[in-house]
């Protein structure tokens, strides 16, 4: 049966066999696994094609479709070129939790019903917290346990809907559903964490730079991009996600244009292109569907050649911050043309991925008549442009000279970062290598004249107001605040205070205690205990003659008989 | 390091940024050009203005700065804000 084996699974294998496999050995599993996965993908047939009993449910671990070959073919191909850029310099146990990561990517891309999504979006939380740890600093660490608790959160919530949706329907059949009772309502805010959406949108650009060079890689394409599919499978056309899409782009292009590290700059990036497809997941006609699967599959390609651009630069240099960097093309041309090349397609530039994918969320924007909604994906076209299209390139390769002059990316690095340019570039000038395999039929020529004159326009504009704006964009040492400012600093503060009210209260009632006790002690002492000289005892602690208990006892007995006779 | 500016990368000597900066201006020119010849076929009728990208381009951008930087007055903290509070833990 192994035409059978989920190609999850076979990914899982590889993570395994990473820790206790050597020298060669190692690397070879690191760069045939992923492709053996890939191969196990295109086995998958339409429609479920594994059942297994599971703690008394009936789950389905494989359904294909073309939608979910789309997703983990990406996931898979993600997963080599990623592997390809990491294992000389990537630790051991961050190259094994990578793969461990995309599996549970994968097995999302497979899973037939909800307990089975449940379970991979699990794996994904553990080894994508492990990779955050695995930056290594003070940093990282305290970043990596926010980062868990956030998505064990969110899985719980994940959960709390699944329960509800399989004990009111009877159902775990991943259909689609619009969010309109408490069940459904938690499922989409469970997935909507890991898609980054607002409020709790700050775990992204808090985790992401915190990993090392190799495993930011890694981080910018599985979670959100699940986060995309799920919403695909479970909610298309549900009319909340394009206002939660809007909000997200936006929110990218703002607090990227605030942003000094360069990480964190493509981090925020994320948030605002995962905006652009959950838009279009809201629109949910099968143009915008289409769309949102395409532009998922070109943003992986060309954020990972992002983050690889600023993942060499930072293994080169040890630094990440606008401020320290500037001036590197003079001698890291390669990886100046690749993070150029990316930048470029993140902008949706014709002739680049971003452009034959994104502008079909745009035109299915037009196509609803949804006229606001289209200008604001214009705008956010040119915001994109200015935020991540030249800002980045800009600050790190170019600005000024910062004196660095490291080497250029090496040998594999190098060859991740082409494979991935050349992807950006193919799918741009040949679209219909992606369409053929979308979900929907595709009736949509990219290359109209007229379009391709107005993104320029659009696009070339914004670069001149990036220019003309530049001593306005001056880096500055700082960072943003964001939601989590709530309980990273205020929730903290009400703790503090809290505490305090409470050991003051403490320390007072003890002392009141302590006041009384004493009290208690001299009164006891004086009356039952012993003093020093019988005048200072009290009346029950002195020493009595015999006599005195007899004649009291006669009084008792008599005051006894005197009660009983009458 | 101390050399002259004629000395350093190609791309980087006065002369190259200023031929840039022209470069720049004829392709911006070049695309508000295209608009005679190439018809927009706008969605929503505002396309067909002529140069309608170039400014909405532009002025959006010009927007997103400015509300970036008013933003970045409420938002903004020093790099080390939240590690001074993890030394009070």
């Amino acid at each position: 049966m192994f035409d059978l084996l989920p190609p999850a699974l076979i990914l899982l294998a590889g993570a395994l066999l990473v820790g206790p496999l050597r020298g060669h050995w190692r690397s070879a599993a690191v760069l045939i696994t992923p492709l053996i996965t890939l191969w196990a993908v295109w086995q998958v047939p339409d429609g479920v094609s594994l059942t297994l009993p599971f703690l008394g449910y009936q789950i389905e671990p494989l359904e294909g479709s073309a939608l979910r070959r789309l997703f983990a073919t990406i996931f898979s191909l993600m997963a080599f070129v990623g592997g390809l850029y990491a294992f000389r310099q990537a630790k051991w146990y961050e190259l094994a939790a990578g793969y461990a990561y995309a599996a549970g990517a994968i097995g999302v891309c497979f899973a037939g019903d909800l307990i089975t999504l449940f379970l991979f979006w699990e794996l994904m939380a553990l080894f994508s917290t492990v990779i955050v740890w695995c930056g290594g600093t003070p940093g990282a660490r305290a970043a990596g346990i926010r980062y868990a608790i956030m998505h064990l959160l969110g899985g719980v919530i994940l959960k709390v809907g699944i329960e509800g949706v399989y004990v009111h329907t009877g159902s775990l059949d991943i259909q689609p559903m619009l969010a309109t009772n408490f069940d459904t309502w938690m499922i989409l805010i469970g997935i909507l964490i890991n898609a980054a959406a607002p409020p709790l949108s700050a775990w992204l650009a808090d985790a992401y730079p915190e990993s090392s060079p190799t495993g930011s890689v890694f981080l910018s394409a599985f979670t959100t991009k699940t986060a995309v599919l799920a919403l695909i499978l479970l909610f298309p056309g549900e009319p909340v996600l394009i206002w939660v899409g809007i909000y997200m782009i936006m929110y990218g292009i703002i607090y990227a244009l605030l942003e000094n590290d360069a990480r964190r700059i493509l981090a925020y990036s994320i948030v605002n292109q995962v905006g652009f497809m959950v838009c279009a997941i809201g629109i949910g006609t099968e143009l915008a569907l289409n769309g949102a699967a395409a532009h998922a599959f070109a943003h992986i390609v060309y954020k990972a050649l992002l983050f690889m651009s600023a993942g060499v630069v930072i293994y080169r240099t040890g630094k990440s911050k606008c401020t320290d960097l500037g001036g590197l093309f003079r001698t890291m041309p390669l990886t100046t043309v690749c993070g150029i090349i990316g930048a470029l397609s993140i902008s949706s530039f014709p002739l680049t991925s971003g452009f034959t994918t994104k502008t079909m969320i745009s035109q299915a924007a037009a196509d609803g008549g949804l006229v606001t909604v289209y200008f604001l994906l214009a705008a956010a076209s040119a915001g994109v442009f200015l935020h991540a299209g030249i800002k980045f390139p800009w600050f790190v390769f170019f600005q000024k000279d910062s004196g660095l002059r490291p080497k250029d990316a090496p040998w594999n690095m190098g060859i991740a970062m082409v494979i991935f340019a050349a992807i950006c570039l193919i799918l741009g000038i040949f679209p219909e290598m992606l369409y053929q395999y979308l979900p929907y039929p595709v009736d949509y020529i990219p290359y109209k004249a007229g379009k391709v004159v107005f993104y320029l326009q659009l696009l070339l504009f914004s670069g001149l107001a990036f220019f003309l704006l530049l001593p306005l964009m001056k880096r500055t040492l700082t960072i943003s605040l964001d939601v989590d400012w709530l309980w990273r600093v205020l929730a903290f503060r009400i703790g503090s205070a809290l505490y305090t009210r409470l050991s003051v209260t403490g320390s007072k009632l003890e002392a009141m205690v302590q006041q009384n006790l004493i009290t208690l002690t001299t009164f006891t002492r004086r009356y039952l205990g012993v003093g020093k000289s019988e005048a200072s005892r009290g009346l029950f602690a002195r020493t009595w003659p015999i006599g005195t208990t007899a004649l009291w006892i006669a009084v008792l007995l008599t005051a006894y008989m005197v009660v009983y006779f009458l | 390091m101390s050399q002259r500016p004629e000395d350093d990368a190609w791309l980087v000597r006065p002369a190259t940024i200023k031929l840039l900066w022209r470069v720049l201006w004829a392709v911006l020119a070049l695309t508000l050009a295209a608009h005679f010849v190439i018809t927009v076929k706008g969605h929503f009728g505002i396309e067909i203005w002529y140069g309608f990208g170039a400014a909405f381009g532009f002025l959006c951008c010009l927007l997103m700065v400015l509300v970036a930087k008013v933003l970045g007055f409420l938002l903004k903290r020093n790099e080390n804000y939240y590690q001074g509070d993890q030394d009070d833990v």
